[in-house]
C-alpha cells in the first residue's frame, strides 16, 4: 500500500508472470510482497523471544556457577565451533546470493545458490552430530546423567586436569544441549525449507516480480545463522 | 447486497468449514470452541463452588477438589480469557474494520485455528488421563515431581500449542492492521479495537515465545531431569517463576486490551457520540502493553527476590494504572451528554465499568509492597483478577458479542433476553465475588479444599452468586439459540456504526465487500440516520467520495 510503485508491475495487457502467485485478498504484488516481509520480520522477533529464554537461562547459571562453567567449555572443540561458524556464514551469503539471483531472474544462479544453502547446513549437522556423538560416548551426558569418561578427561588441557571433576557438571551441558538442540532444530527446518525452494525454483516459480518465499527464508537462515554466532563464544570460547 | 450470497453460504461442506481460509468462517469457528471451552471451565467452577459450601468440604475428595481448581483456572485462562477477543471476535471483525478480503497471512490463520484446537483437545485429554492438581501456574518442583506421568505432560504441550497459536495471530493481526487498510484509512482512522488489538498483537508476538520456552524446559526437565527448575537437579525453581510470570503478566493484558478495545466501541455508538479522547485511548494502549512487559516481579514479592526488585516491580506495576485511568476517565467523558441507547451491548458495558473500576482498584492493593504482603494468596487476590477477568474480559466479551452478532449470523437477537442475561451476569457476578473480598482481607487463604468456620456465610454467598452467574450465561446461550432459530432479519447497520464493518451486508459476503470502502472517521456519526428499526441505520445521503 505504502512505498513507490516499481515499474515491473506496471502496463501491458497479458498479466505478468507473478501475477498467478498473487493471493486474492492483496491489491497488488508490492503490497503482497510488503505484508509478506512485515510478517516475516514480527514472526522472527518472536523466534528472537522464544532463544531468549534460554539466554537467559544460560546467564544465571553462568553467573550462579561461574567456575563450572569456565571448566566445562574445555570439553567443547573450539576448532569444531569454529569450522561450522564458517560453514554457517558461508551458508549464509549463499542464502542472501539467492535472493539477488531471484530478484535479477537469474535462475541457474538461483538453483545453484539454493543448493549451496542447503549443503552448508548439511554440513553443520554432519559435524554437529559429530560433536554429540562424540561426547555421549564419553559419557558427557546432560543434568545428573553426565559421567566423562577417563578418556576425554585425560585429553583436557593438562592445568584443566589437575582441577577436581566438578559434581554439577552437567548442569552446563544441559544448557549446552538445549540451546545447540534448538538451534539444530531450527537448522533442520530451514533445510527442508530450502528443500522446497529447490523445488519450486526448478519449476520456474520464481520471477523478479514474485521472489517472497526466497526473500523470507533468507531471512529465517540469517536468524539462524546469528543465534549461532552467540552461541559460539558463549558456549565454546569463554 | 441484494443477492443471497454470504460467507455462510458460500460452500456448505464440512470441508469447506474445517479447511476455510475465510477469517470469517475461521472466526466462527473459534467462537464454538472458545465458547465449549467456557461451558467446560464453568463446570469446573461450578464443582468448586458447591464444594466450598461447607467448611470441610462436601461434594469431591481433596484431591479432585484440587483438579478442579487447576483445570478451571486452566482451561478458562488459556482456552477462554486469553483468545477469546482476538481469536473468535477480533479474526471476524479485524479485517472488516479495515475494509480488507481477508487477514494477512489467511492459510497462516487456519494454522492457528488448529494449533489451538491441538492444545484443547491435549488439554481435555490431561483430564482424561487423571487431570493435574498443580492450580493453573503449574509451579515447579511440585509440578515436575518424577511422580508424575502424563497429565503434567500433556498439559505442557496444549500450552505450547496454544501458545504458537496465539503468537501467529498476533502476527496476522499486526501486519492486517499494518498494510491491509482501505485506502483512506489512515492510523487515526482505525477504530480503537484495532489499537486495541494491535498493542495486543505486540505482547502475543514478543510474551507468548517466552511462555513456549518455558513449558517446553519444563516438558524436557520432567523427561531428561536438566536440572534447569528442579532443586534436586541442580535447577532453580525461581527461575521458572520468572520466565512464567515474564509472559503471564503480559498475557493479562492480552486478555484485558481487546476488552477495553470492545468498550471503546460500544461507548461511543451507544452514547451516538464520538469517542471522547481518541488518541490518548490509542496511545494508552500501546502504553499498557509496553509497560506490562516489565512488572512481572509482582507476582513474586514473596519468592524471595531481591528486595530492590520488589520496589522496582511495585513503581512499575503501579505505573499501569496511569493509561488504564486514562482510559477510563475518556470513557465516562464519552458518556456524558451522550444520547445513550441502553441495548444489550452497552449494558453489558456499563457493567464493565463498574467491576472493571473495583478490579483495577483492587489491584493497586495487590501491586504496592506493603499491602501484598499480607494479601498475598488470600481470596483477596483470586476476587480481585476474576473481577479483572470474568467481570472485565468475560463481561466485554459478551457485549461484543451481542455487538457483532448481527453481523456475525444476520440475525437479531432477542433484546429482553439480552437485558435480563446482563442484569443476571452483572448482579451474579458481584454477589460471587465481593464476598471473596472480604474473606481474602479477613484471611482466608486460596486453593485449600476445607476452610475455617468463621468463612462459611461469605462462601455460601458466594456459591450463590454464581448460581446466579451461570443462569445469566444461560439465558444468553438461550438468547444466541433464539436469534439462530428465529431471530429477524439484521440490517447491514443496525447499531449507527460508523467502523466499517457496519458498511457491508450482514452478514457479510465472501469477500466482504461488494465495493471496496474508503476509510472514513470511525466515530463521525453525523452521515448516518435510522431509517427504522427493521432496515437499521443507513447514510444520509450518497454523495460520492468523501
Amino acid at each position: 500500500m505504502s512505498g513507490p510503485t516499481r515499474g515491473h508491475a506496471a502496463a501491458g495487457t497479458a498479466a505478468p508472470p507473478e501475477e498467478r502467485f498473487l493471493a486474492h485478498h492483496f491489491p497488488s504484488m508490492d503490497a503482497q510482497l510488503a505484508t509478506s516481509k512485515l510478517g516475516i520480520w514480527l514472526f522472527l522477533g518472536s523466534e528472537v523471544l522464544f532463544f531468549s529464554g534460554l539466554f537467559v537461562a544460560y546467564g544465571v547459571y553462568r553467573a550462579n556457577h561461574y567456575a563450572l562453567f569456565h571448566y566445562a567449555h574445555h570439553f567443547l572443540d573450539w576448532r569444531m565451533g569454529a569450522l561450522n561458524t564458517v560453514v554457517l556464514v558461508g551458508s549464509s551469503v549463499s542464502a542472501a546470493w539467492s535472493v539477488r539471483c531471484a530478484q535479477l531472474g537469474q535462475r541457474r544462479g538461483l538453483r545453484i545458490s539454493l543448493v549451496l544453502t542447503l549443503l552448508l547446513a548439511g554440513v553443520f549437522l554432519v559435524v554437529k552430530y559429530f560433536e554429540y556423538s562424540h561426547k555421549l560416548h564419553n559419557g558427557i551426558a546432560w543434568g545428573a546423567a553426565c559421567k566423562p569418561s577417563a578418556e576425554i578427561l585425560a585429553s583436557l588441557p593438562p592445568a584443566v586436569q589437575a582441577l577436581p571433576v566438578p559434581k554439577d557438571l552437567g548442569t552446563f551441558f544441559s544448557i549446552y544441549y538445549l540451546m545447540t538442540g534448538l538451534h539444530g532444530i531450527h537448522v533442520l527446518v530451514g533445510m527442508g525449507l530450502y528443500v522446497w525452494l529447490i523445488g519450486r525454483a526448478g519449476r520456474g516459480d520464481f520471477v523478479p516480480g514474485y521472489y517472497v518465499p526466497v526473500d523470507s527464508v533468507a531471512l529465517y537462515w540469517h536468524l539462524v545463522d546469528m543465534i549461532w554466532i552467540f552461541l559460539f563464544p558463549l558456549l565454546y570460547l569463554i | 447486497m441484494t443477492s443471497g450470497e454470504n460467507y455462510l453460504t458460500h460452500g456448505s461442506t464440512l470441508r469447506s468449514w474445517l479447511l476455510t481460509v475465510d477469517h470469517k468462517r475461521i472466526g466462527i469457528m473459534y467462537l464454538a470452541l472458545i465458547a465449549f471451552s467456557l461451558f467446560l471451565g464453568g463446570i469446573f467452577a461450578m464443582v468448586v463452588r458447591f464444594h466450598l459450601w461447607s467448611p470441610g468440604g462436601g461434594l469431591v475428595s481433596n484431591d479432585a477438589y484440587n483438579k478442579m481448581f487447576t483445570l478451571h483456572g486452566a482451561v478458562m485462562i488459556f482456552l477462554f480469557v486469553i483468545p477469546g477477543i482476538p481469536s473468535a471476535l477480533g479474526n471476524f471483525v479485524v479485517p472488516l474494520m479495515v475494509g480488507a478480503k481477508d487477514v494477512a497471512f489467511p492459510r497462516v490463520n487456519l494454522l492457528s485455528f488448529w494449533l489451538f484446537v491441538g492444545g484443547a483437545v491435549l488439554f481435555v485429554a490431561t483430564l482424561v488421563v487423571g487431570g493435574i492438581d498443580t492450580g493453573w501456574t503449574l509451579y515447579p518442583p511440585y509440578s515436575l515431581e518424577s511422580s508424575r506421568g502424563l497429565g503434567i505432560l500433556l498439559a505442557l504441550t496444549g500450552v505450547f500449542l496454544a501458545g504458537f497459536s496465539s503468537i501467529l495471530t498476533g502476527v496476522n493481526f499486526i501486519a492486517t492492521i499494518h498494510k491491509m487498510r482501505a485506502p483512506g484509512q489512515g492510523w487515526f482512522d482505525l477504530p480503537l479495537f484495532l489499537w486495541a488489538l494491535y498493542a495486543t498483537g505486540i505482547i502475543q508476538i514478543f510474551a507468548t515465545p517466552v511462555l513456549g520456552i518455558t513449558v517446553a524446559l519444563g516438558f524436557l526437565e520432567r523427561i531428561f531431569h536438566l536440572g534447569i527448575f528442579m532443586p534436586e537437579y541442580g535447577g532453580d525453581p525461581v527461575l521458572f517463576q520468572h520466565f512464567f510470570w515474564f509472559y503471564s503478566h503480559p498475557a493479562v493484558y492480552i486478555m484485558i486490551l481487546p476488552a477495553m478495545g470492545i468498550v471503546s466501541e460500544v461507548v461511543a455508538v451507544f452514547s451516538r457520540k464520538p469517542i471522547f479522547g481518541y488518541k490518548f485511548i490509542a496511545m494508552s494502549s500501546i502504553a499498557i502493553a509496553l509497560i506490562g512487559f516489565l512488572v512481572w516481579g509482582h507476582h513474586m514479592f514473596v519468592s524471595g527476590q531481591s528486595k530492590w526488585a520488589n520496589v522496582i516491580f511495585s513503581f512499575l506495576t503501579l505505573l499501569v494504572a496511569i493509561p488504564s485511568a486514562i482510559k477510563t476517565f475518556n470513557w465516562l467523558a464519552t458518556l456524558y451528554k451522550g444520547h445513550i441507547v441502553l441495548k444489550t451491548p452497552m449494558l453489558f458495558v456499563l457493567s464493565f465499568f463498574a467491576i472493571f473500576g473495583v478490579g483495577g482498584l483492587t489491584g493497586l492493593f495487590l501491586g504496592a509492597l506493603a499491602t501484598d504482603i499480607p494479601l498475598h494468596d488470600t481470596y483477596f487476590v483470586v476476587a480481585h483478577f476474576h473481577f479483572v477477568m470474568v467481570g472485565a474480559v468475560m463481561i466485554a466479551f459478551l457485549a461484543g458479542l451481542f455487538y457483532w452478532w448481527p453481523k456475525m449470523t444476520g440475525r437479531m437477537y432477542d433484546e429482553r433476553l439480552g437485558t435480563a442475561s446482563a442484569v443476571l451476569i452483572f448482579l451474579g457476578f458481584n454477589v460471587t465475588f465481593i464476598p471473596q473480598f472480604l474473606a481474602g482481607t479477613r484471611g482466608m487463604p486460596r486453593r485449600y479444599a476445607t476452610y475455617a468456620e468463621q468463612f462459611q456465610g461469605l462462601n455460601r454467598l458466594s456459591t450463590v452468586g454464581s448460581v446466579l452467574l451461570a443462569a445469566g450465561l444461560v439465558v444468553a446461550l438461550w438468547a444466541f439459540v433464539k436469534s439462530l432459530r428465529s431471530g429477524a432479519r439484521a440490517p447491514a447497520n443496525p447499531w449507527g456504526g460508523a467502523t466499517l464493518e457496519w458498511a457491508t451486508s450482514s452478514p457479510p459476503p465472501h469477500d466482504n465487500f461488494a465495493v471496496a470502502p474508503r476509510g472514513a472517521s470511525p466515530y463521525d456519526y453525523t452521515g448516518l440516520r435510522q431509517e427504522s428499526a427493521e432496515a437499521g441505520w443507513v447514510p444520509v445521503r450518497e454523495e460520492g467520495a468523501r
